[in-house]
Parts: C-alpha cells; structure tokens; sequence
C-alpha cells in the first residue's frame, strides 16, 4: 500500500485494490495508533466504508472523477452534513452540521472518501494543537512533541499514514506550521482561492482553506478539488482555476528567488538555518538564481495579528450564545447567566483569552490605536511583499523557528507560542499564498521550508516544490509507527 | 414664563420590498409560522456567510436620487456587536461611517401651507433582527426568527422640526415617497416602516439644543403626533418643574397615551463597530446611478407640480391626488379614459369614492369600483343619461359588484327621463294633485317651486331631468 494519492488513483483505476480495501486498511490504521495520537475526534468508518463500496461501483462503470475512492480526513472546522461538527471546542460537542461545507461539497462531487474529522486547536486558536477539547494530539515523530496547529490532527494523521491527505485551514500558519513540524507538504492558497463557506470561522479576512499531504504533486490533486469561485462567500475570488498538475515539472532554471534577510536572523535555530541552507543549495542545482531581499515591516505581523484575528474572532464567536445551538450552561437563572456561563463553561482558555483581547481591541477609546492602527501597518506588510515581487518570483525561508516542542512546554506562555508563527503570519496579513514542504532533519525531527508566491500563483509554488522533491526525498520520510 | 421651542429628528426604518433577505435568499413574507423562514444564514449557525442581495443597493440608490443625495461610490458594512437572543449571530450587519446614502433633503408643507426644507443627515442599509415573543409562553421567552435579516433602509434627519405636526408631515412624506418608489410597501401594522423621534426642547432663542429622549414602537401617524407632543409636554413639566430631561430611549404605550423610559443612555451597549470582512466594499459608479436615476417614476412633487401647472387643479386637490401613489394612479388612469371630464373626476375621488374607501376600510388600489369603471359613470350624468343623484346609486350598485355602469342602468331602468312629453304629463299629475301648493305659488311664495320639483322627481323614482322639469314646470304654473 501507498500513501501517494496519485498511486491510490492509479491502483484503483488499474484494478489493483478497491477503494473499500484501502478505506478499511486506513480505518484500521486510525483504529491501531489513534488511541495513541489522539488526531481524530470523529472516526466515520461507516460512511467510509458506504462511499468506498459506492466509488468501487463508480469505477467498475468506468466513471472515474479525479478523486473517486480516495479516502481524506477532514479538520474538525469543515461543515460535515450530519457529523459531528465541533471545532474541537465543548461549545460544539454536540453539534451536528446541518449542511456541508462548499469544500466538502467539492469532495463529494469528486468522489473522495471520508475518513472522519481530525483534531485541532479549538476554533483554530493555537499553534500546538494543545487547546483542543478532546485532548492535545501527539506528533508521530516523537509522542512527547506537539504536531503543531492548529491543524494538528490533520499533520499527525497525514505524517503517521492513518490517511494519505487531509484537509486543513490556515490563519497565521495553520496548514504550515503542523505540515513543518510533522514533515510533511501543505499548501494555503491566496485568499479569495478556497471558499470559506462551512469552514468555521476564526479570523475572516485572514482564514483559508488548504491540503496536507505527502507531496507538492498531491497537493496539486486536492487543491484542484478544493479550491474555486463561490457564489455563497462574498470574499471568494471569481477566477478560474487553473490546472495544478500541468506545470508541476516545469525546469525552473533561471527563477529568481528571494531570501528575506529578516527571517535568516536572531531567533531561528541554528539547525534549523543550516538545513535552509542545504535546501537553498539544492535550488541553486536547480537552475535558481538567489536573490537577497528584506521585508522591513514583517516584524510587525505578530503584534498586528494579534490584534487583528482576536478582534475578527470576538465578534465570530458571539455567535454561540447557548441560545440556538451548542453548549448551554444548566439551569440559568436568567438571560445574563445563560450568556456568561454558556460561554464561559463552553469555550477553552484560549479562546476566552483572544475573544477578550479583541473585545478590548474593538472598545470606543481603544479602536483607533489597535484596530485601526493594525489595518494601516497590514497594508505596510502587504507593501513589503509587492515591492518584493517586483524582484524575485518566490520567496523561500525557514516555515517555523524551531522544530516541534514538547508538549506542555510553551502552554504558559502565551507570547512564546505567538511566536512559533514569526514566519508564517504575514502571508495570511497580505492574503499571499505559501507552501511548507520538508527540508531535512534536525535532532530527528523534521524542518520545514517555506515558499511564499505571488498572488494566485499556487502552480507556480506548486512547481518549484516538485522540483525540489524530484531532487529530494525528505517528503518520502516517515516515523516509525509502532 | 418662558417661551419653548421643540426640536425633533426622526429615524425612519423603512422595510426594503424585496422578496428574499439582504443577506440570505430566505423569503420575507409576512405573517409566516415563527421560525419557518429563518435559513442557516439567519439563524446564524456556524460557518455561514452572509451574501448581499443587489436588489437592495438598487432600492437604497432610488431613494437617494429621489431625495437629490449624494451617492457614497464606496459604502461598507460593519458589524454592530452586542447580545441579544433575537439577534442571531451577536452582531448587526448595517452601516455605519460609510453609509451608501449621504446628505439630502426633503421639502414638506408645514403648517399654513408653508413649504420648509427639511436635511437628511444620512440613509444606511441593514439588516433587522427577529422578535422575542414574551407573552406566547409562561416564564419563558420565544423566539422568532423569521425577520431576522429582513432589508431595512435607516433614513435619519436632521433635527430641522419644531413641531409634532411637522415631525408627522415629514414622516408622511418619506411614507409616500417610498412607496412611489415602490421600495417599501409602507405597512405601518405589520412593521414594514416604523418611526423613531428624537425630542428636545429649549427656550425659544437658545441655541443649543436641549438633551433629548428617543421615542420608539410608534405604529401610527397618529400616535407620532401624540407621542411627540406627549414628551414635549412631559420635558416642559420636568424642566419648569426644576427636573433634568435625561438621554434616554422612551417607549410610546398607545394604549395609556403616555411614554415611559426604556433604557438610558448610560447604560447603553459599546458596539464595537468594525467593517464586516466577510462583505465587500459597496461600489457604485455613475453610470449605476444614472441608469437608476432615468428609471424613476415621477415623483410626489413633480406630480404636483404638473397637476397644478398642465391640469390647472387647485393647490389643495393637487396635494390630495399626488401625495398618495395609489391615489394618483388611479386618478391618472379615470383620466385617461375620460379627459374632458376631470373636475368631476377629481371631485368624486375626493368625495364619494373617498367616503366608500373609508367607510369600507378598503384601499384604493383595491377599490371595487374600477378607474375605467368611474369614468364611464361620470360620462353618462355628462350624456344626461342619468343624473348626479341616480349616479350615487349606480356607483353604490357597482360598489357591491353588480356590474357596469350600463348594465346596472339598464338593470334597473334607471335611464333619465327626457322626453317632454313624459315630463309634462308628471308635471300636470303633481299639480292636478296639489291645488293649494299652486295657489301659494302664484300668490309668490317661490318656495313651492322646490316642493313641486321634489314631488315630481319622486313621481319619477329620480329618473327625470332636474333641467328639464324646472323649466317646464314654471311655465305650466304661470
């Protein structure tokens, strides 16, 4: 068995296996190690098994889409029509969605199979996937590390093999961060790609959707299925989409590709550099000519996004109230008391710390030197970026600081684990796209590389990631599962 | 003793026509089962996003043009955060720095038939919430959702009124416009356009304004006036009385005539107003609104204005017939059908039409007694086939549905006698009946001469000519 999407395809056209064999070989696998890294909240192994045996009735009639018998996780924050939807929070425990997510959707009419609904920072707030509900998730390279977040479960299952490719969301580095830290390849599009319809809410102008697989190629494939204009979110993009797979082994001789010199400085790990270092090497064998660059204002992203996405999230999250659906707190005496003690029983730490430093953001006195402020600088870092792309085609850096942490070790502080997205946040602040794909190893534990392209050239990153990994194979990498 | 001056400001809602909600395409009939036409947009649930329906851009731009405002080419929706259980997502979507109507006017005939001008500070878009049904269950409050992202239009003006009569002559003007506009239907009953008055008063010659209370949950023209003129007393009393008038929002009870306070201002909510990322920017350019601009009907004034320049109608009937769209209309198509006859046709609308509308609590536009069907009425007393008094009856006859005006005369013989020979015979029977009368009148008392003529007209069960029997019955009686 594989866990490249592209041989799945190939071995179920072929007649190789059928989709009910690997669904069920995948349900096994979570069944195996999913009590051990706790990466999924919902196992749907009987709608899995349903849909496998209707993809392999699909396939024996020759009516084969792009993903017809592949089985996917999902992130919790996905609308899933009659699952459990919960976004990893007490809040939603006993939420089943009523509706499917425009990107569920997109699975479904291309045939994938769905595995269950992987674990997460709760609402996407964190970067360790240790403010989950359901418990923090291990990372499969070393049980005692975080996978990262929030997209964690995703990351783990994905690095673990309990499902060739899940489906993440990213708002400072959520589908990056984890893909880094667990050694395998994911991709968050250019805002406006992916539609956000379904996709549970966090920080709006800053949350999209992506892939996590094993390699840029399969990644190509999904975001193929994911991405796409949608009438029913207002900031979806009306563009069309491009095929993803068609350019992916282009010769990239002669791409320019810059280094921003404030990403290479105090604060990465010295490993950490080093394994940049070979990988900018490895490019240069390719045929890129390195260019150095500076983003002058991306120091400013995490303070920025700090006021920004808990000022989204403290009006997205008003929504559960305890009135219409979710957590209600028992016997409330009166109107206030259902607010204050649904909300305040129904959602985690983390959670109550953003919706309270947006709340404060917002406040008559306070809005025009936080909020306002922030929106001014977003368009400082935004500048950075197109005055940057005027030079070089892609932007190449470390995806995170350090590798995985240990669990437990950044959780009281707040500030440290803020700072785990250094590299990642400005993207979403400027709404650029950008992949994460494995470089090499330090102490045994995967490092991450970040490429950051222009706006809507997903094929153009896609690509270059391929390239590398023809050259490479830091992505065909697994831990040990035992 | 001094002398007060009262200022007040309205805020119009105004609930755009469309058919489905500004953000969701759940319909917005009225009157629907609680809760059966709220989708998941309305009702807030996880992952939804709202999607702007064009539709109310359009409405909100006619009302702009009609008013001369200036269009905002760039207007943003923010989200307005607060909690309340009819309020599904913690958040109004509405506007708020940017609004997509900016400053216009309003001329509005004050008392004495005087013309004021009145600004309007601004007209936002937003969406309205549900209602909390608080009497439906014991110890419990319901909740209905189906107006929950209904289209509103916020109009609010300036604080250019000085008196309840004027505050109800604009709030009526608004009320015809939108509904000439065809934006609003104007149904004050059921919510579709509601009425809050910010009231002030201060010494006549001060000029700073006094502070003012915010009256809401007025259904009514009628109860605008009297809650406005309620409160201004109400501050009056309090002030003279050595009493502060505090900013707050005061409930109107039509029931008891009387305002009670709702909430103070202190104590309100910090919205935390931001521009909503879900929603776009609302562009507008030019050529959207001249393209809107050349599709306006004509309006109130303008028809006004013609009525009194081309049809020569009085300035009282030219107010009267165009105030009102529906009234207008129909007066338009009666004329269409019947040109020559307009004093009679502007007179039957404002008289015996008017009086059956009323007494039969039905509107215009659904009056039984059609535009066409009225014209022909008034063309047969012109044809002298029926007189005015024979024609009361006729339209009481169509009123009830018994068919045209022909068939109804034809029907019920009711064709005015104007053969002369008929009439004289009547004529030589009254007299023949009634000698003493006669010896009155030749003896001068003319008085007679009406008796006679009742006495004829009822031998004639009406039908015969007034004209006719007049002139004949003073040459028989001479």
């Amino acid at each position: 068995m594989t866990d490249s999407i592209r041989e799945i395809r190939l071995g179920l056209a072929a007649g190789e296996f059928s989709s009910v064999e690997i669904t069920q070989d995948y349900l096994n696998k979570i069944n195996l190690h999913n009590p051990t890294l706790n990466c999924f909240i919902t196992i749907t192994d009987e709608l899995a098994l349903e849909q496998a045996k209707a993809a392999d009735e699909s396939i024996a009639r020759g009516e084969i889409k792009t993903l017809t018998g592949v089985p996917i996780a999902h992130k919790d924050i996905y609308c899933t029509d009659g699952i459990k939807t919960s976004c990893a929070s007490k809040m939603l425990d006993n939420f089943i969605a009523p509706y499917d997510a425009t990107v569920i959707e997109h699975f479904k009419r291309d045939g994938a199979v769905i595995l269950g609904k992987t674990n997460m920072d709760e609402f996407a707030m964190g970067s360790s996937n240790e403010n989950s509900y359901y418990g923090s998730v291990a990372n499969p390279w070393d049980l005692g590390r975080v996978p990262g977040g929030s997209s964690g479960g995703s990351a783990s299952a994905v690095a673990a093999g309990l499902a060739p490719a899940a489906t993440g969301t990213d708002t400072g580095g959520s589908i990056r961060q984890p893909a880094a830290l667990c050694g395998i390849t994911g991709i968050k599009p250019t805002y406006g790609r992916v539609s956000r319809y379904g996709m549970i809410a966090f920080g709006s102008s800053l949350d999209q959707g992506g892939p996590l697989a094993h390699s840029a190629e399969d990644c190509a494939l999904l975001l193929q299925t994911m991405a796409g204009f949608d009438p029913r979110d207002s900031t979806s993009i009306d563009q069309s989409v491009p095929d993803y797979s068609v350019d992916l082994a282009q010769d990239i001789e002669g791409i320019k590709i810059g280094l921003p010199r404030e990403y290479f400085a105090e604060g990465l790990d010295a490993d950490i550099a080093n394994v940049i270092a070979s990988a900018v090497d490895e490019f240069r064998r390719l045929g890129a000519e390195i260019v150095d660059i500076t983003l002058p204002n991306t120091k400013l992203s995490i303070p920025v996004y700090y006021v920004v996405a808990p000022a989204e999230c403290s009006s997205n999250l008003s929504r559960f109230d305890g009135v219409r659906f979710g957590y209600r707190c028992d016997n409330p005496t009166d109107l206030e008391d259902l607010y204050k003690r649904s909300r305040g029983e129904g959602f985690g730490d983390e959670v109550i710390r953003r919706i309270m430093i947006g709340t404060y953001a917002l406040s008559a006195g306070y809005y025009d030197a936080y909020y306002l402020k922030a929106q001014q600088l977003r368009r400082l870092i935004k500048e950075d970026y197109e005055k940057a792309f005027e030079r070089v085609d892609m932007i190449l850096c470390p995806t995170t600081p350090e590798v995985a942490f240990k669990q437990g070790e950044k959780t009281d502080d707040p500030v440290s684990m803020y700072l785990q997205d250094i590299y990642t946040i400005s993207l979403n602040l400027a709404g650029l796209p950008g992949m994460s794909i494995p470089a090499g190893f330090s102490q045994g534990l995967p490092v991450g590389l970040q490429l950051i392209g222009n706006y809507f050239e997903e094929s153009r990153l896609l690509n270059v990631a391929h390239r590398f990994q023809q050259a490479t194979d830091w992505h065909l990498q697994s831990p040990e599962m035992k | 003793m001094t002398d007060w001056e009262s200022v007040i400001g309205l805020e119009v809602h105004a609930q755009l026509a469309t058919s489905s909600k500004i953000f969701s395409g759940a319909s917005t009939a009225y009157g629907s089962e609680p809760n059966t036409q709220a989708c998941t947009v309305d009702l807030g649930f996880p992952g939804v996003l709202p999607v702007l329906n064009a539709e109310v851009v359009k409405m909100a731009i006619k009302f702009g043009v009609a008013i001369g405002a200036k269009i905002c080419s760039h207007s943003v929706f923010e989200r307005k955060n607060y909690f309340y259980p009819d309020l599904p997502k913690g958040y109004q979507i509405s506007q708020f720095e940017l609004p997509i109507v900016g400053t216009g006017s309003l001329e509005i005939t004050a008392e004495e038939g005087a013309k004021k001008t009145i600004g309007i500070t601004r007209a936002h878009l937003e969406e309205d919430a549900g209602k909390s049904l608080h009497d439906e269950f014991v110890d419990q409050t319901g909740i209905d959702l189906n107006r929950a992202g209904t289209p509103l239009l916020e109009i609010v003006s300036e604080p250019d009124m000085r008196s309840a009569k004027e505050a109800v002559a604009y709030a009526r003007k608004i009320h015809s416009l939108v509904r000439y506009l065809e934006i609003c239907d104007g149904n004050m009953q059921e919510g579709s356009f509601r009425c809050d008055a910010n009231v002030s008063v201060r010494p006549v010659g001060q000029k700073e304004l006094g502070t003012r209370t915010e009256l809401k949950n007025i259904n009514s023209f009628r109860f605008l006036e009297r809650a406005i003129n309620h409160e201004i007393q109400r501050q009056i009393d309090l002030i003279e009385g050595g009493g502060k008038v505090v900013l707050e929002t005061r409930l109107y009870d039509s029931s008891k005539d009387e305002t009670r306070s709702m909430r103070s201002k202190e104590e309100a909510n910090d919205y935390r107003y931001f521009p909503d990322p879900d929603l776009l920017p609302v562009a507008v350019d030019e050529a959207d609104i001249e393209a809107i601009r050349a599709s306006l009907p004509e309006l109130p004034d303008e028809k006004r204005r013609r009525y009194l320049d081309t049809l020569k109608l009085s300035e009282y009937n030219a107010e009267l017939l165009s105030s009102n769209r529906d009234t207008a209309v129909y007066f338009e198509q009666a004329l269409s059908r019947a040109p020559e006859l307009k004093d009679q046709i502007v007179n039957w609308i404002l008289g015996d039409l008017s009086a059956a509308l009323n007494r039969n609590e039905v509107e215009i536009q659904d009056s039984p007694v059609t535009p066409q069907m009225l014209a022909d009425l008034l063309q047969r007393i012109a044809d002298n086939t029926i007189s005015g008094k024979i024609a009361k009856e006729v339209f009481e006859a169509m009123w009830r549905g018994e068919g045209s005006t022909d068939r109804i005369i034809e029907a019920r013989g009711l064709k005015q006698i104007t053969d002369s020979s008929e009439i004289e015979g009547l004529i030589d029977d009254v007299i023949a009946a009634n000698p003493t009368q006669v010896e009155q009148f030749r003896a001068g008392k003319e008085k007679v001469l009406g008796f006679f003529v009742g006495q004829i007209m009822k031998q004639s069960k009406g039908k015969a000519n007034p004209g006719q029997v007049n002139s004949m019955l003073r040459d028989k009686l001479k």
